[in-house]
């Protein structure tokens, strides 16, 4: 399987966007992977999901700005080159 | 060459504890990080100050005094731009950190590559530390390096372009190619072991780049399996390939099992929690992914 760095690119922006369109009130509230749900009690070790949840809203608020600009790159890159 | 500045832009050149030659004719210095061409300029410069512009009539450029300072200016920006670069660098790659990753020695590599085609024989695999920093690779054989990852790696992409160009499959965009798989499957292996690390909440002191290095021992047994393929056919090929995946199987684990689990549960001894199990399906996890990367980089080149 011919991969790229072009490609890993592509597949590291997709996986952000994928990320950074979950809606925290809509979607992410009612299926229980909220922010306030996350932080289980004051116990010595977090679990895998309150971790997790705390990985996709860390990501959410850093990545938010940077994947603006990235996306406008890339929108105006492949309608200038296909 | 009687250029005032010579010595000065070539003293800010040679930093990094490399001290003033004295005497240009010295014998290859192993401290010198170059070559030393200067064929006894540094010698002359103080003498050559005071009498440029008569000792070397031929050279009417340095004999204008704007073009001089036009040289010392550039040589003071170009020796500035260059310690910003070496600065920000620093900020990204830690350039002094990668330093102790190729401190290795010949016996180093030959011991570590034994250890890696043959590691059941070895006993104790705890890194050495020396009052909290490990000690170098080269006192250390358990110590993870960057040398051999790195001498694997490009020795893989040759020896791909020796099994395609065998199977009159070369072209020489294939060895980039190929170059750019390995180096994109490298870096997914070590994104997912990142972020699994960062899920289980293991308090370890594996850095990015001891995972670069561990992830990177697997291009050994790739390689031994290619070669076997080509001497000796398919057979060959998976017999050694076999071999070469259970060796590096057991070695991860036995490297990974101290630095991953906490210290009674790597001992040997049982003990039982959701934490530890965890820890431990996780090692096998990233163990088990050696083999099944090893196979997929390399069948499609035995044939």
């Amino acid at each position: 399987m011919a991969f790229t760095l072009y490609a890993l690119i592509q597949t590291a922006i997709l996986f952000t966007n994928a990320i950074a369109v979950l809606h925290e009130e809509r979607f992410l509230s009612k299926i229980g992977w909220g922010a306030e749900q996350g932080i289980g009690g004051f116990g010595d070790e977090p679990g895998i999901k309150a971790q997790l949840l705390n990985l996709i809203r860390s990501v959410r608020t850093v990545m938010r700005v940077p994947l603006i600009a990235v996306n406008s790159v890339c929108i105006v890159l492949l309608l200038l080159f296909g | 060459m009687e250029y005032p500045n010579q010595s000065g832009f070539r003293q800010r050149k040679l930093q990094a504890g490399v001290r003033m030659r004295g005497t240009p004719g010295d014998p290859r210095d192993p401290s010198l990080l170059f070559d030393d061409t200067s064929a006894g300029g540094d010698k002359h410069d103080l003498s050559g100050v005071g009498k440029g512009p008569g000792v070397c009539p031929g050279q009417a450029l340095i004999s204008d005094p704007m073009s001089n300072l036009a040289l010392a200016y550039g040589s003071s920006l170009a020796s500035h731009g260059r310690e910003m670069m070496d600065k920000n660098l620093d900020r990204f790659i830690p350039i002094s950190k990668l330093k102790y990753y190729f401190a290795v020695d010949t016996v180093y590599v030959g011991k570590k590559l034994g250890l890696l085609v043959f590691p059941y024989m070895h006993d104790n695999w705890e890194v050495i530390y020396q009052q909290d920093t490990p000690v170098a690779p080269r006192f250390d054989i358990n110590a993870p390096d960057l040398y051999i990852p790195v001498m694997g790696f490009i020795t893989y992409i040759l020896v791909a372009g020796l099994a395609l160009g065998t199977q009159n499959r070369f072209s020489p965009e294939i060895l980039g190619i190929q170059a750019s798989s390995a180096l994109v499957w490298l870096i997914i292996e070590v994104l997912a072991v990142l972020l699994s690390l960062y899920l289980v909440t293991v308090n370890t002191d594996l850095t990015t780049i001891d995972l670069v290095a561990f992830s990177g021992y697997k291009y050994v047994g790739m390689i031994v399996g290619v070669i076997a393929g080509l001497l000796f056919g398919r057979m060959g090929y998976h017999l050694s390939l076999l071999w070469c995946c259970v060796s590096t199987f057991v070695f991860t684990i036995r490297t990974l099992r101290l630095k991953i689990l906490s210290e009674a549960a790597a001992e040997g001894r049982l003990v039982r929690g959701a934490k530890n199990q965890l820890r431990m399906y996780l090692t096998m996890a990233i163990a088990a992914a050696q083999p099944v990367f090893m196979y997929w980089l390399t069948f499609h080149l035995v044939r």
